[in-house]
This record gives structure tokens, C-alpha cells and sequence, in this order.
């Protein structure tokens, strides 16, 4: 009897991860309206801008022809569309060569980056977070609380001009500049980025700390866990093991939140370290008011942001039993 | 002299600090002592501080809250004197605890077996497989259904009766000494409640445990307990037997509990001459919630065929225990959900479903007075306001006009004038209550439904509460639909009952019929469910009683709903056949196959 | 009333008294600040780029020897007059959205939440950047971009306070004593999340002032001759490498801003939970 519903469950939860992987493709094709509709909503068109004022109207006409702008929009969208999923998302306005190679060269940068960041910051986050919540209202718990809360708030570039003034012009430890490129070794990579790392990492565990914090906290206040105290469980094994299972969900979901601002919010520390990334890569697109490359960066800015909310909800779903058998 | 006592409790403090940081005794002054297998009964109101007690013995006092003062014995150990992990050597171990509300007490995320074995495994007591078999043998010693795999269960797959019988379970797992009892059934229904009486005084006290049990029941505690230490505002008011206290209380407090547990029965207020029509009249209403399929019926059902009456001025009750769908009926009534088929009609005249298409003066003349007065009234407004909004709305009253009326209506519930510009998170749970009747009345309705009013309250309270409706109904002749869970509050003050089933109305009749047998099997169970304040009285009860086995249940979808319990079902004919409404020579209508001759032997 | 305020604020923690005082202080900039500013905002007045801190120049000179706090007085003055009302704007447009949802029925709440789910998941900074790249960066848009940014995120508290409120009793009663949907949003629902709506506000705040002074820095917010802190930071970047007072007095400035608000809210205790920056 146990055994069948078990089974039972399990295909319910699959069911339930398989309406919200829908749901993240749904909302994406919408998200890709959104910024396509927004994209057409320049005043002037591409061919106008890429000619000057001084071009003729045929001549903007010829080249509109050419680009394809003549075309009705929804025409537009679904070639667009059809671009992106294939990989081809057209034709970068000022690089002159194909979006897809200018962004080959800049993702694997980012995601590095973003992967070294995260490594960094989620055991100190998790570490930070669970131990606050145990010390609740304790001395260490609220120096704490103090730090996050205005680490969180702390623009970028005051977090990395003061690495940069402690590290590289007090210490002389590290460069200011991020250098990021193929021929280096290991050693020197890890040198260059390692105030990227830091800057980025600083605010992401101030933000993952403070919600890892909370959602423990949230299940510290439960019946059940007085039950636990009382039949004389010890008190980190209420936390590992009484408590975690509950609270998992919504630190996956902070982590993820958290870990998608690695992506996209590390537009300024990119910036600032001359860090040759995706988000520094959008921001040219932007001043360059380079569309088709700024559509595919938001583009791939959204499916990653989709992807990490997807993980944290398949989590969700697994981790609690009245979902995983309904 | 003091050997032989096995717990031993002298000068308990217990204080707290508020948030302008003060310090200040929630308990004080506590002496009580008990001998090995004996069961002590805490007796209290809320905020009497006897749950805070209870938990001492296990050492413990919630955040924010600090054992001061005394001393707290059991056998060898003084608990005061114990650090923290001594302290958990005891707990779960030798002190064991069984929670007030078991669906929150489980953790969500693990398996019941889990969580019942966990105490004996993390103190060392056995091998997990000896403690799975123990854990099994207690499921069934506790009457448990599919004792060998319903540990592999997870919490919200359980009722509430099955939960809180596993957690007993989980208290006995290591054999303890002494168990703590915190109000283990108050969150259930009463025929749920009698099963899981019947299953601890089994399993808990038969097996020599010295206890503890708390709550606010004295009838409940009256089958369990052999001393009563009644407590008032965290002091002890008075301590003894449990016969002396039952049935020879000294303390006046005490008295006013026993009092205010039972209500005296109200004769009915004599009919005022008006002519019979029937004010209220709802005709073959069925109701729930989403789509309504091609039957009829809507894909969750609550209420299935419902018919009644009320007379003008007279009150009816209508009972049921927890998802009967008795606030339903009231929901419907006011227009809050669209019935699925059937018409409601007030003063002969049908009111549209639901809330669109109702005038202005329909909706006034039906007023809904909800059970939970925090959560009916807004807290961002003030008393005032919230009584001058009926008046104003139905009756364009305002300024000094909405005043005088305001201040009237705070006389007519005896509320003090000077309420009138308070906040409503100020007053007390009663006085809530009164402003709550008072903006119903505000609106000079014809018919009051009254959602479990007193349920929320402390049994006084309460009483006081039902009190003042009484007196109302005879000042303003107001016709009342009074919706409750407890059969004795509803026979006290009601002129006709309706008993409610999963949605179907399995009795009707006049008060009369509901004291004299026989009765719908229902509400035979739920008549004999309700403790009867003496000892003994839960082995005399034959309420409860296993059904006897049936064949295969057919799929039709009138079929008796309480068939899955009914002591008197009939294999071949309730499994197969719905039941029909016949009337019983009492005076009462019932929905079952038996009649009068055949009810008479139960 | 001013009574009761003052109270409450003698309540506060540290920590809270420490963001009020910070709060207050930059609002009082932001009026006052160009008034009290030493000298005129362009001004070429020091003999050195990037000096150092000095009895005429208090926070030291820029890339081009103007006075860094003269500039700084008046760049707080766009950062927070900009933030404040797009926080507004966003705050009121959401709260306004999420009432009209929870007293609407599902027939207005579906298709409208799922829309704001749909922008929620367009990473804030992202969205900025492709309307900037859209419609440009004039003062007006930067502010009707900032609030639309931010719409989604106070719709998604205010709807979730809203709907759980429209559920409670007292709203209920007031739906069976015939009340209309207005009277229902206004005076029943709204009153009673002004206070998680209010540390929303600021949360909002906090999130703006950190979005347009990162877009300033990426030469992508207020263009110059006009100047926000964030545009102070930018100009100065060639300093970086020698560790400039222009540079981080203005950052510091922000951070001072910011985390002040965060302190306040947190000191109040109504700390909404929202997505992050």
C-alpha cells in the first residue's frame, strides 16, 4: 500500500515538474515579446541609425529592405525567434560579425566568473546564515545581522574600490585590472579575477545569508521543533535534521535568486575590473544601441534566470512530501 | 513521607519579560506533588499558565520566558538544577511529551515511524529494528489503523485523532516514567476526541506512567485524572482529589467553571403573536466549491440537499463537527457562495444566489456574526467606526445622529461608553465578541447567523456571551441561525436542531426530540461523545463503538455519508441503497434506513 | 502625532537610530545641499586633479580639479529626488495593481499576475538597460524606467498582503453587508498593509538609488551636465588605481544613503521580503 503511493507520488511530482518546466518556456516565449516589442520601440529604426542623418531615403529604404525591417513585425519576431533557438541570432550591428561568435567569446567568461563567485560565497553564505539563525538574538547574530544588512545595500563599486584600495594600492597584492584571457595560466587567472570574486562575492553571501537565515528561522519557530527540544534532541541535529528538510526549499530559492545576480548584476564589477564578460559585452550594446546583440544578451540574461528559478522549484517540489505525493 | 513521591513540585516561579524589557511571574507560588502511576490534571482557562507549568517538568519554558524560582523534582533529579544536557538525557527519555496539536507537532518533511522511534534511537536505548517492532506493537495497542506500514506514512496524510494517537506512541517508545499531557484533544472533534480518551487511558495510564494532563475541560479531566490543581491568572486556586473538586468545589472561581462548563438549558421565550410564515426557507440547496458538472453538483460538494425552515423569531441551531459544512449553510444564506441548485428565501420571497443582483435592504436584513472576533473586525479601525458603518450604510445616519446610536448599541451589548474611540486591538476576547454582535445588530436585521460565536472563547466568557444573546433575542425578537460544534450549547439554547453529516442533514427537529432516544445513529455517537463530568463515565459510554464489518461499498453517489462509521449500518442494504428521510414518533426527521423500532435496541 | 514619532523613534535600537539619523541627514541634503554648497558646481577651483582632502577643499578635487563636495551636495540631490519619486511611482502603481487583483476576482488577477511573473523574470538591471537602450536616458525616462522596473516586485508583496487580507473575516463581513469593491480595497484592505507596504517603499528606494547610480556609472543614467553620486564615481574611475578621495566619497555617500534606510526598516521590523537587487 505505502509502496504504491510512493509510486504514485512520484509520477504526480514529475507531472508537477513537467507543468512547471512549461510554465519557465511559456514565460520565457513571453519575456522574448517583451524585449522584442521594447527592442522595435527605438525611435528611428536600426537602418536609419547605421547610415546617419545624411543618408537619403532610398538609400535608408534599400538597406531596410536588406536588413529585413520592411517586413511586418510579427514576421520579424518569429524569424528572430526562430534565430535564437537555433543559435543564430543575427547579425551584430557594430562588431559586423555574427551575435553568436561575439557572444561565444564572452559567456564562457562570464559563467566562470560566476561559477568561482558562487563557489566562494555559497559555503560562507550557508555557514553564515545557519549560524546566525542558531545564536538568535545572541551578540554574534546581531553584529551580523548589522553587517548583511549594509552589505547588502552597498553599491558595487564602493565594495570594489575598496578592494582595489587595500589590495592593489595598499598591499600591491593584486592588479586593478581584471585580465582574462586564453594563454594564461591557472595561477595568473585566479590573480586577475580574484577582486571580481571578491567584490561579487561580498554582496551575493550578504544577501544569501540574510535569507538562509530567515527561512531557518521561519522553522525554528514551529511546533515541531519544540517537539524536537523535548524529546531531547541535541541541537544541531534539530537544525540538520529537523529543520533542513523543511527550510531546503526556500534557501535553494535564495541561493538561486542569488546566484542569477552573479549573471546578470555583475554588469558594474565587469565593468569596473575591465572584466571581459557577457554583462560588460550588453552594456556596449547598449551605448552602441546594438539591438540584435542586446536582445540576445537579455535573452540569455532570462533563460539563465529561468533555468536557476526552475532548479529551486524542482527542489521545492522534491523536498516536500505533500507535493511529491499528492 | 516525601520518598514515596515520584514528582515533587515547591514554590514554582516561572517569569517573563515584556517588550519594555521588565521582568514579571507568569506562574508563581506552585506546590503540587504526585505519587508514582498517579495522574495530576492542571485545569485553567487560557493564560492561566498551566501549560507553561506542564512544560517545567520537562525543564523547559519558552523564548522569552524563565524557570526563577523553586524547585521541581522527579524521582532522583531536581530539574532546576540540571544543565542543558542532562537535561535532554531526560527528555524523551524518562519525561515524556505529548503536544497539544499534533498535525504541527509532527515535522512535515519526515515519515511518522521516523519521528516516533527517534527518541529511543538518539538516547540508545535499542537497535532501530527493535524499536520499529515496539513502535508497531504500540500503533496497535493504540488502536491504529494499518499498524505494519502506517509509519511509513507522512503527517498530512493522517487525521488529526490518527496523529495525536501517534504521538503517544512516540511517548511511550521508550517507556517513560512520566508523561506530560498538553490539552491532547482540545483540536479535536468529540467523537474524535472519545476514541483518543479511550486509547491513552489504554495505552498511557494503564501502564503505570505517572502523568500530567492539562487542559480546560473539566469533564475530559474528570475521566483521566485522580488530583485537579485548578489555576487562575498563573496561581494555584484550588488543589485536591478529583472527586472533592468535581463534585464539592470550596473555591468560587472553581464554581464558576463547573457552572459555566454546562449550560443551563433556556426555556423557549414565549412566541410572540406574529403570524406563522416562516421567516427563512432554503429549498434543495446544495452548494460547493469549483466547476458544477452535468448533475448538478459542483466538483467538490459541501452541502447536499438541504431543507429548512425558521420560524420568526425563533433560533435554530445547526451542529456538526469540523468539515460538516455548517458555515457553509450561514456563507450561502449571506451570499458569499452561489449556491450550486436550489433557493433561499427570505420572508417568502427568493434572494438572488449570490452577493450581485441582492438590494441594498436584503443585505441588511441578513447580518453574519463570525466565530473568530480578532480576525472580524478590522484592527485598523476603531470601535466607533465600526459600528457607525452599518448606520450609515443602511441607514444614512451620520454625525451626532451615528453617535448617540453608536453609544446606544455599546449600552444594549453592556459594553462602557467609553469604548467608543478605541482601537479594536485593545479589548479583550469577550468584548470583541460583544462589538462583533453589536455591528450585526447595528443593522437592524431581521435574522442573525452566528458562526461558533463562543467557540474562540474561554468557557465564562462564553457563557456570559450566550447569556446577553438570550436576553437580546428577548428584548428585540431577532430570529437567529446559531451554527456550533457542541451539541449541550445548541440543545441549551435553540428551539429547533438541524445535525449536519459531510454535508447532509441526518436529523431535524424540534429541542424536544434531542433529549429523549432514539437517534440517528450520528447523532447518537456525537450525544454520547460529549463527556459527562463524573468518573467512569468514558467506560460506561458505549459511544464509538467499531462498526459492524460490510461488504463491498457501492459507487452510488447517495449513499449514507456516515456509513464509513456507523455503528448500525446494515450490510446489503446502507452499502447499496442511499437511505430515505423518515419521521420518528419524537418528533424528529432522520436520513437513515432504521426507524423507530429498529434504533431502540442501540 | 509629531509627539508619538518622536517616541518611536526613542524606541529604536541602535542601529535604527543610526539610520534614522542618516535618513534625515540626507534628506536634509537634498534640499539644503546646493544652498550650503561651498562653491559653484562646475567650478574649475583647485590647482591639482585628484588632490587629497584640505581645509579648502574638504573631500579633495575631481579628474578636472572641481571641488568634490560642492558636486557631491549636488549630486545627492538627483540621486535621491530621482530614487524617492520612481520609488513612489512604483510603489503606488503597484499597491494600486495588487488592490484592484485581490478585490477583482480571479477573471483580473490571472492574466494580470501572470504578466507581472512574466517581468519579474527579467533580471532588474537587464530590463533597465534594454528600455535605456530603447528610449534613451533623459531625467523624466530614467525615472519612468527605474519605477517600471520596480512595479513588478511591489506588485508581487502588495498582491500577496492584499489577497491573504481580502480572506480575512472583517472583509468578508463587509462583503455580505453589500459593500462595493472600492469601499472594500480602500478602507478595509489598505489600511491594514500600509506598515510591510511602507518598508517596502524603502527596500524600493534602496534598490532604485543602487539601479540609477549603477546605470550613472555605466554612463548610461543621468547624462552629464547633470550629475548624480553615481556620475561622480564614474568621472573620477581614472583615480581608482590611486585610490582617490573624488572616487569613494561619493560611493561612500551612497552606501551611507542606503544603508541607512536598510538599518531603519530593519529597526522597524516590518522587513518585506522581496527579490533582491
Amino acid at each position: 500500500m505505502a509502496g504504491a503511493s510512493t509510486r504514485s507520488g512520484m509520477s504526480a511530482a514529475l507531472t508537477l515538474i513537467g507543468k512547471r518546466f512549461a510554465s519557465s518556456l511559456l514565460t520565457l516565449l513571453l519575456v522574448s515579446m517583451t524585449i522584442f516589442v521594447i527592442a522595435q520601440l527605438l525611435p528611428g529604426d536600426a537602418a536609419q541609425e547605421a547610415l546617419g542623418q545624411s543618408a537619403t531615403p532610398e538609400q535608408v529604404a534599400a538597406l531596410r529592405h536588406e536588413m529585413g525591417l520592411d517586413r511586418p513585425a510579427h514576421v520579424r519576431y518569429v524569424s528572430w525567434l526562430a534565430g535564437m533557438v537555433s543559435g543564430d541570432p543575427g547579425q551584430s550591428l557594430v562588431a559586423n560579425m555574427p551575435v553568436s561568435e561575439v557572444i561565444a567569446e564572452r559567456l564562457p567568461n562570464s559563467l566562470l566568473l560566476a561559477a568561482l563567485s558562487a563557489l566562494v560565497a555559497v559555503p560562507v553564505a550557508l555557514a553564515i546564515g545557519i549560524g546566525s539563525a542558531m545564536n538568535r538574538g545572541g551578540r554574534i547574530d546581531r553584529a551580523l545581522n548589522i553587517v548583511t544588512l549594509s552589505m547588502v545595500a552597498v553599491p558595487e563599486f564602493l565594495v570594489a574600490t575598496i578592494a582595489v584600495l587595500i589590495f592593489s594600492v595598499k598591499l600591491r597584492w593584486l592588479p586593478s585590472i581584471a585580465m582574462a584571457s586564453s594563454d594564461m595560466g591557472w595561477g595568473d587567472y585566479l590573480r586577475g579575477v580574484a577582486m571580481p570574486i571578491l567584490t561579487l562575492s561580498v554582496i551575493v553571501i550578504a544577501q544569501m545569508a540574510r535569507m538562509t537565515r530567515a527561512a531557518v528561522i521561519d522553522q525554528m519557530d514551529r511546533p515541531y521543533v519544540e517537539m524536537a527540544v523535548l524529546k531531547g534532541v541535541a541541537p544541531v541535529r534539530i537544525v540538520l535534521r529537523h529543520i533542513m528538510p523543511n527550510a531546503i526549499a526556500p534557501i535553494v530559492n535564495a541561493m538561486a535568486l542569488s546566484l542569477s545576480y552573479l549573471l546578470g548584476g555583475a554588469v558594474i564589477v565587469e565593468t569596473i575590473f575591465n572584466y571581459p564578460g557577457l554583462a560588460s559585452l550588453m552594456v556596449n550594446a547598449v551605448t552602441s544601441r546594438d539591438m540584435p546583440l542586446l536582445q540576445a544578451c537579455a535573452m540569455i540574461f532570462c533563460a539563465a534566470y529561468l533555468i536557476l528559478m526552475l532548479i529551486a522549484d524542482v527542489t521545492a517540489i522534491l523536498a516536500n512530501p505533500r507535493l511529491r505525493a499528492q | 513521607m516525601s520518598e514515596a513521591l515520584h514528582v515533587e513540585v515547591k514554590g514554582l516561579t516561572v517569569t517573563a519579560r515584556n517588550a519594555a524589557g521588565e521582568v514579571f511571574p507568569i506562574v508563581s507560588g506552585i506546590d503540587f506533588a504526585l505519587k508514582r502511576g498517579e495522574v495530576l490534571a492542571l485545569i485553567g482557562e487560557s493564560g492561566s499558565g498551566k501549560t507553561t507549568i506542564a512544560l517545567t517538568l520537562l525543564g523547559h519554558a519558552r523564548p522569552g520566558a524563565t524557570i526563577a524560582g523553586g524547585s521541581i523534582r522527579v524521582g532522583e533529579h531536581d530539574l532546576t538544577r540540571l544543565d542543558r544536557a542532562a537535561l535532554a538525557q531526560l527528555r524523551g527519555n524518562r519525561i515524556a511529551y505529548i503536544a497539544q496539536s499534533a498535525a504541527s507537532a509532527f515535522n512535515p518533511s519526515r515519515t511518522i515511524m521516523d519521528q516516533v522511534i527517534e527518541p529511543a534511537l538518539i538516547h540508545d536505548l535499542m537497535p532501530r529494528a527493535q524499536a520499529e517492532a515496539k513502535a508497531v506493537e504500540l500503533f496497535r495497542a493504540l488502536a491504529l489503523p494499518f499498524p505494519d506500514t502506517i509509519g511509513a506514512r507522512y503527517p498530512h496524510q493522517l487525521s488529526g485523532g490518527q496523529l495525536q494517537r501517534l504521538m503517544a506512541a512516540m511517548a511511550l517508545i521508550t517507556d517513560p516514567e512520566l508523561v506530560i499531557l498538553d490539552e491532547p484533544t482540545t483540536a479535536l472533534d468529540v467523537t474524535t476526541q472519545i476514541e483518543v480518551l479511550r486509547a491513552f487511558k489504554a495505552v498511557v495510564l494503564e501502564r503505570g506512567a505517572t502523568a500530567i494532563y492539562v487542559s480546560h475541560d473539566l469533564a475530559v479531566v474528570a475521566q483521566m485524572a485522580d488530583q485537579i490543581v485548578v489555576l487562575s491568572q498563573g496561581r494555584i486556586r484550588e488543589a485536591g482529589a478529583a472527586a472533592q473538586i468535581l463534585h464539592a468545589p470550596a473555591d468560587d472561581y472553581t464554581k464558576t467553571l463547573m457552572a459555566a462548563a454546562r449550560p443551563a438549558i433556556r426555556p423557549a421565550p414565549e412566541k410572540i403573536a406574529l403570524p406563522a410564515a416562516p421567516l427563512l426557507e432554503i429549498r434543495g440547496m446544495t452548494a460547493g466549491y469549483g466547476k458544477i458538472g452535468k448533475d448538478g453538483r459542483p466538483r467538490i460538494p459541501v452541502l447536499r440537499d438541504i431543507n429548512l425552515t425558521i420560524e420568526r423569531g425563533a433560533t435554530l441551531g445547526v451542529i456538526g463537527e469540523s468539515g460538516s459544512g455548517k458555515s457553509t449553510i450561514a456563507r450561502v444564506i449571506a451570499g458569499l457562495l452561489p449556491p450550486a441548485s436550489g433557493q433561499v428565501l427570505l420572508d417568502g420571497e427568493a434572494l438572488p444566489p449570490g452577493l450581485q443582483g441582492r438590494s441594498r435592504d436584503q443585505f441588511r436584513r441578513v447580518q453574519l456574526v463570525f466565530q473568530n472576533a480578532d480576525t472580524a473586525l478590522n484592527p485598523a479601525h476603531s470601535v466607533g467606526r465600526i459600528l457607525a458603518r452599518p448606520l450609515a450604510f443602511y441607514h444614512g445616519l451620520k454625525g451626532n445622529a451615528a453617535r448617540m446610536r453608536v453609544l446606544e448599541l455599546l449600552d444594549l451589548i453592556r459594553l462602557p461608553a467609553t469604548l467608543i474611540d478605541r482601537p479594536i486591538g485593545g479589548l479583550s476576547g469577550g468584548q470583541k465578541q460583544r462589538i462583533n454582535l453589536a455591528r450585526a445588530l447595528a443593522a437592524d436585521p431581521q435574522l442573525i447567523l452566528c458562526d461558533e460565536v463562543t467557540s474562540a472563547l474561554d468557557t465564562v466568557v462564553g457563557a456570559a456571551i450566550l447569556e446577553l444573546m438570550a436576553e437580546l433575542r428577548r428584548e428585540l425578537g431577532i430570529t437567529t441561525m446559531f451554527i456550533s460544534h457542541d451539541i449541550s450549547t445548541v440543545r441549551a439554547i435553540c428551539d429547533d436542531i438541524l445535525v449536519l453529516y459531510s454535508g447532509t442533514m441526518v436529523e431535524t427537529g424540534p429541542r424536544t426530540a434531542f433529549g429523549v432516544a432514539p437517534f440517528h445513529p450520528y447523532t447518537d455517537l456525537l450525544i454520547g461523545s460529549v463527556p459527562e463530568m463524573r468518573a467512569g463515565w468514558l467506560e460506561e459510554s458505549h459511544a464509538g463503538a467499531a462498526p459492524p464489518p460490510i461488504g463491498e461499498i457501492s459507487d452510488h453517489p447517495d449513499l449514507c455519508r456516515f456509513l464509513p462509521r456507523c455503528a448500525a449500518r446494515v450490510d446489503g442494504l446502507c452499502n447499496t441503497t442511499p437511505p430515505p428521510r423518515r419521521p420518528l414518533t419524537k418528533g424528529s426527521q432522520i436520513l437513515c434506513h432504521h426507524g423507530d423500532e429498529s434504533l431502540c435496541p442501540l | 502625532m509629531m509627539a508619538s514619532a518622536f517616541q518611536r523613534a526613542k524606541a529604536l535600537p541602535v542601529s535604527g537610530k543610526v539610520g534614522l539619523a542618516l535618513v534625515i541627514f540626507w534628506l536634509a541634503v537634498a534640499v539644503f545641499g546646493p544652498m550650503l554648497a561651498p562653491y559653484p558646481v562646475g567650478a574649475f577651483v583647485a590647482y591639482d586633479v585628484f588632490d587629497g582632502q584640505s581645509a579648502k577643499h574638504w573631500l579633495g578635487s575631481d579628474y578636472l580639479g572641481r571641488d568634490v563636495l560642492s558636486r557631491l551636495l549636488s549630486g545627492a540631490r538627483y540621486t535621491v529626488g530621482l530614487a524617492a519619486a520612481a520609488a513612489l511611482l512604483a510603489s503606488t502603481t503597484g499597491t494600486a495593481l495588487a488592490l484592484t487583483a485581490a478585490v477583482g476576482g480571479a477573471k483580473v488577477d490571472e492574466p494580470l499576475s501572470r504578466f507581472m511573473d512574466m517581468l519579474i523574470s527579467i533580471p532588474s538591471k537587464i530590463f533597465s538597460l534594454v528600455l535605456v537602450a530603447a528610449f534613451g536616458s533623459s531625467l523624466g525616462l530614467l525615472l519612468l524606467i527605474a519605477a517600471f522596473t520596480y512595479v513588478p516586485g511591489n506588485y508581487r508583496i502588495a498582491r500577496a498582503l492584499a489577497v491573504n487580507l481580502a480572506q480575512m473575516d472583517y472583509v468578508q463581513v463587509a462583503r455580505a453587508r453589500g459593500e462595493g469593491r472600492f469601499h472594500i480595497a480602500i478602507a478595509e484592505i489598505l489600511p491594514n498593509m500600509i506598515h510591510p507596504l511602507l518598508a517596502d517603499f524603502g527596500l524600493r528606494f534602496v534598490f532604485i538609488v543602487l539601479l540609477l547610480s549603477g546605470l550613472s556609472f555605466l554612463g548610461l543614467g543621468v547624462q552629464p551636465p547633470d550629475a548624480d553620486l553615481g556620475s561622480l564615481v564614474r568621472e573620477n574611475i581614472s583615480g581608482l588605481g590611486e585610490g582617490a578621495l573624488a572616487i569613494l566619497a561619493p560611493a561612500v555617500a551612497i552606501a551611507t544613503l542606503t544603508v541607512g534606510v536598510n538599518l531603519l526598516i530593519d529597526a522597524i521590523g516590518f522587513s518585506g521580503k522581496g527579490k533582491g537587487r
